[in-house]
């Protein structure tokens, strides 16, 4: 029963591969599979380049004093790690979930925290493209950004880590047809309540200060106060971020379910 | 010569809810092709995917090439390939991108190129994996749990759906497998694949295994097998019943048409023709029926396997 009788071909090799060459390859292939969505495109892409290119050449909006946009481009910036970090991260791994997946994957040498990183590295990697594009089309539409680059980073990656604290947690708690319509809600109400593009000060005293806690509020306000108005550390929105981003991995690490 | 199991499950119990899907079930399969056979809801999923490591027990121990599938799942993983019953592919790969993807996850995958030739995955071109056929997604899962070049693998209804030629490629491919050393655990309502692959079967019915043995001593133990030849009419089958093993029975059913029933091995057919031949009788046509496995489930658990 042992006799080995074969030509060799199969003959037991096992071993995982490198951790980091594991890892690269989840990242690349879990971006490529992104990028390959129609309408997670619309989504991280689309969307937000419209919306830019809309708001600032047409006067819908009324963005305040200033020109529109210096108002709307750090909005569209943060519009752009929602829509990765929160809203195509939930609906991605939802139906990977589903679909067997990430079940799949469990019993692959990937550990678990690996897969994790790969997502969070393919959500960083599609966030840089997304920025760089939104980037040169700003800068085309004569935005002047200010303030000090370190606290846009330090805003971003916290947002980052805020939303996909919150993505996760939906994509691991809801079912996959769940997950598709609530990100997508969620990113509507919030592109529209959170300081994206019309500002909060539209919105009734009270209403303010329930937004203002909003991570999408505290992430699109951050960036405005340093980008627009040249503020330094905006602790605020960084606390309030960070609020987020603990609760949000913390309960996704809970409640998280693989199958 | 008997190495050490790669599987040990030792009074395995699962409970989902108030349901036991598996209830006190031992099974030790060595290396080797070992089938797990039952009804759907028997409990070969459950028991299969507590040794790949998804579920804990809630009693009772599992033992995968001598590791703890729970605890010592890191360095169980790379060793054991694993093929879903459906699914575990990004609806948008193409077949090649996820295989080079789980080859990737390895240290010394096969050449994914030949295996995919091998099962046929070359017709899936660029199609993303939602829009392959049944067949094509089946194969790609095995080709998954392949690739790797594990020790042992489990593979859950690794033929189901597939087409009769499709499946002969699968059951092919589990024989060279084999033949190189790697151990299969793979479950199974079809009999056909289990005695055709397995060195072991274990028919599992409600959350137990209540038979193991090798196809042909399933068959043989305890299962009472027939024996017919025609003849002339009217022969004297007292002479013939004296002439056979005590437990077994013969009888003339229609004129001419005689029947033995017992246990059917080469020793009763000689028996049973060289009667025939003292007695200047030729039996115009003599056949045998063997249990199949089919046979022994219905015996056993007095429901159909399809069921």
């Amino acid at each position: 029963m042992t006799l080995v009788t074969g030509t060799g071909a199969y003959t037991p090799k096992p071993g995982a591969a490198p951790l980091p060459r594991m890892i690269a390859a989840q990242a690349a292939l879990e971006t490529k599979m992104l990028l390959r969505n129609g309408e997670q495109l619309l989504l991280t892409v689309v969307i937000p380049t419209l919306l830019l290119v809309l708001f600032s050449s047409v006067d819908i909006v009324d963005t305040g004093a200033g020109r529109a946009v210096d108002f709307l481009t750090p909005g569209v910036l943060a519009l752009a790690v929602m829509s990765t970090a929160f809203t195509g991260q939930a609906i991605a791994t939802g139906f990977e979930r589903r679909y067997g997946v990430l079940k799949r994957l469990a019993a692959s040498p990937l550990p678990r925290w690996g897969l994790m990183t790969a997502k969070t590295v393919s959500v960083l990697v599609t966030e840089v493209l997304q920025i760089v594009l939104l980037t040169v089309i700003a800068f085309a539409l004569g935005w002047s950004p200010q303030g000090n680059p370190f606290a846009v980073l330090l805003l971003l990656v916290l947002g980052t880590a805020a939303f996909s604290g919150l993505g996760l947690l939906m994509a691991g708690t809801l079912k996959a047809e769940a997950t598709l319509a609530a990100a997508n809600l969620v990113f509507l109400l919030l592109l529209v309540g959170g300081g994206v593009v019309v500002p909060l000060e539209k919105f009734p005293a009270g209403a303010q200060d329930v937004l203002g806690l909003l991570p999408i509020s505290a992430l699109s306000g951050g960036l405005r106060d340093v980008l627009q108005h040249g503020a330094g550390m905006p602790w605020g929105d960084l606390g309030i971020l960070a609020v987020w981003a603990v609760a949000g991995l913390a309960a996704a690490g809970k409640f998280f379910r693989w199958e | 010569m008997r190495s050490e199991p790669v599987v040990q499950v030792q009074a395995l119990v699962k409970r989902y809810g108030a349901k036991t899907a598996v209830d006190g079930l031992d099974l030790v399969a060595q290396a080797g092709v070992t089938a797990v056979l039952g009804p759907n809801g028997a409990g070969k999923t459950t028991t299969v995917e507590t040794c790949e490591g998804y579920r804990r027990p809630d009693s009772g121990t599992v033992r995968v090439l001598g590791l703890d599938p729970v605890r010592q799942s890191a360095a169980l993983r790379p060793r054991i390939g694993v093929m879903l019953q459906s699914g575990g592919v990004y609806s948008g790969a193409r077949a090649d991108e996820m295989l080079r993807h789980v080859a990737r996850l390895h240290a010394h995958p096969l050449d994914v190129d030949a295996l995919i030739e091998r099962l046929g995955l070359g017709s899936c071109g660029r199609t993303p994996y939602r829009r392959l056929s049944g067949g094509q997604q089946q194969r790609l899962a095995f080709a998954m749990a392949v690739v790797g070049r594990p020790e042992l693998l489990f593979l859950d209804e690794p033929t189901a759906g597939l087409d009769p030629q499709a499946r002969r490629t699968t059951w092919d491919l589990v024989r060279d497998l084999r033949a190189d050393g790697v151990s299969v655990i793979l479950t199974t309502h079809h009999m056909e694949e289990a005695e055709q692959l397995a060195d072991d079967v274990a028919i599992i019915d409600a959350g137990r295994v209540i038979a193991q043995g090798s196809p042909e001593e399933l068959c043989r133990g305890g299962a009472e097998n027939t024996l017919r030849f025609t003849g002339r009419p009217g022969l004297d089958v007292g002479s013939l019943l004296k002439a056979l093993p005590a437990d077994c029975t013969a009888a003339e059913l229609t004129p001419g048409a005689y029947r033995v029933v017992g246990k059917v091995d080469p020793q009763l057919l000689a028996t049973v023709t060289s009667w025939c031949a003292q007695n200047g009788v030729m039996p115009d046509r003599i056949s045998v029926e063997r249990h199949t496995l089919e046979d022994v489930f219905l015996e056993l658990t007095g429901k159909e396997l399809r069921s």
